[in-house]
């Protein structure tokens, strides 16, 4: 347990070196001006991606607890992200508190007390009847659909579908017990997945996978990229429940459903009229610019992990 | 004491639920002579100016509050005297409403001013009262900016109890001045331009 622990450790490290050392040698030899500012926003990425792994190792080697609720508060800023660039009026208020106050720190108490019974319904059943409700007593009926769905989306991507990442921790598997690593999997899967689309599609990238909705995801950035995190995915086998090709396949759903919330989520933003979803983590945008590809992966890992491995 | 522990821990929350960061886009946070003001939607207004404001300039800086509402209970008393440094005015009127606001100038101390007179669930501010021209014209090296607090309205709108922690801003552009000939109501009218420019430049 441990001995994988400083082995998974180390790797991130290297990883990150190697990253500065890049971003550092490309800040030294670029000279055109648009490679100056791609470069700069490289490095502004790196020296970010070094705070979040400090935060998620920490967060990792503590426990539990603290794990559930770094991922709580990360819901809880790319909710308010979320809400933020969605027009809301002021008589949607009481479904937002609703939504702040209670469902989502519900969600994740649900995931620390193990019930998982619940943990599967609230959001779904439950808040899905309660916040139409909500705003329905307000007796406002211009715009009702859009402005109660734009809640129930929010509430549904950030909320529900993000805490299925901690929610693999509580997850019953015959046989294996470290499911902290098998969150590491898929995080370490789905964000490595989005750094190399983005590396391969810089390096190679001529064709535009959807121009309209996402500019910079090209065709060479998506293969190149998810086949070579679906690889490391693979390479990740032993700190898994699966069997090396079980493996495989598990880190190909992810990519999959990665590049899918990734494509998903900037149609969103772009109908919102935002290019990034905040400010928040310099050089990549808002914390749901982050947690795109994550929001649509864990809920499919979760669930194929459960149905084929769980208890 | 208890006020400034208080009010630090009044304004991380406000940090933590809504933002309210500062984009000083016309002016810097000096501490030359200041009036403030800006559109008004919440309660929060004057916390998350307040906030943006560099920690030595706030005991300089008072918000100017509505006595018939921040005076009416010991609580509300206390966290707008010592927790927001405010000064009280009547609304309603009386001989000189504005006399407190003169005598914190008199002082060289800077105000946070809300020339709407009261909170409005609009992104845009609304006509402006004539406060701000007599003061303009009676301290005329004060400096004037204006400001937009963005998004408050939807992040805690009159009448609601708990604020939605939906991501504001308050954006501080380049101060304006009374023209030396130049009527109350082009200069109302020209404050409140100033405030709804700095609303159409960028969204949150």
């Amino acid at each position: 347990m441990n001995q994988t622990m400083v082995i998974l450790i180390g790797g991130v490290l290297a990883l990150l070196v190697l990253a500065s050392g890049v971003g550092f040698v490309l800040s030294r030899r670029v000279d055109s001006e648009a490679g100056r500012a791609t470069v700069e926003n490289l490095n502004q990425r790196i020296k970010a991606w070094w705070v979040m792994i400090a935060v998620f190792a920490v967060a990792f080697l503590v426990g539990k607890t603290v794990t559930i609720v770094l991922f709580a508060l990360t819901s809880f800023y790319s909710l308010r992200e979320f809400l933020s660039l969605s027009p809301t009026r002021p008589e949607d208020h009481t479904s937002v508190v609703a939504a702040f106050y209670l469902f989502l720190p519900l969600q994740y108490w649900l995931i620390a007390d193990e019930w998982q019974g619940l943990f599967a319904i609230l959001i779904p059943v439950w808040a899905f009847l309660l916040l139409p409700l909500l705003a329905v007593l307000k007796g406002e009926t211009e715009d009702f659909l859009h402005r109660t769905a734009r809640i129930q989306w929010a509430l549904m991507l950030t909320v529900y579908c993000i805490s299925h990442a901690p929610a693999l921790l509580i997850l019953e598997i015959p046989g294996y017990s470290q499911n902290f690593f098998l969150l590491f999997f898929l995080i370490a899967v789905v964000q490595l997945s989005d750094v190399l689309q983005y590396v391969f599609g810089k390096l190679f990238g001529r064709h535009k996978v959807a121009p309209r909705v996402s500019p910079s995801k090209t065709v060479e950035g998506l293969v190149g990229g998810g086949f070579s995190a679906a690889l490391v995915g693979t390479g990740l086998w032993w700190i898994t429940p699966f069997s090396p090709w079980q493996a495989a396949l598990m880190a190909l759903a992810v990519v999959a459903a990665g590049f899918v919330g990734g494509l998903v989520l900037s149609a969103v933003k772009r109908s919102l009229g935002a290019k990034d979803w905040g400010t928040m983590i310099e050089g990549h945008g808002g914390a749901l610019d982050r947690m795109d590809s994550v929001s649509f992966a864990a809920p499919v890992l979760y669930h194929l992990t459960n149905f084929y491995f769980g208890a | 004491m208890i006020g400034r522990i208080l009010g630090a821990g009044l304004f991380a929350l406000t940090r933590f639920l809504v933002g309210g960061h500062a984009r000083w886009q016309g002016s810097a946070p000096d501490p030359s002579q200041r009036l403030y003001f800006a559109n008004h939607a919440s309660h929060l207004d004057t916390i998350i100016l307040m906030a943006c404001l560099p920690v030595s300039l706030r005991a300089t800086t008072h918000p100017v509050a509505a006595a018939d509402y921040w005076g009416t209970s010991a609580l509300k008393r206390f966290i707008a005297l010592k927790v927001l440094n405010a000064v009280l005015i009547e609304r309603s009127g009386g001989p000189d409403p504005l006399a407190p606001l003169r005598d914190v100038l008199s002082r060289g101390h800077s105000l946070i001013l809300f020339p709407e007179g009261t909170r409005r669930a609009e992104a845009l501010p609304g006509p402006f009262k004539s406060g701000i021209y007599r003061l303009a014209k009676d301290f005329p090296e004060v400096e004037l900016v204006p400001v937009y607090l963005s998004n408050l309205a939807r992040a805690y709108p009159k009448g609601a109890i708990l604020p939605a922690p939906i991501s504001c801003s308050a954006r501080f552009g380049a101060p304006i001045a009374l023209l030396p000939e130049e009527e109350r109501d082009a200069f109302l009218a020209r404050a409140q331009a100033a405030v709804t420019g700095l609303a159409e430049r960028s969204p949150a």
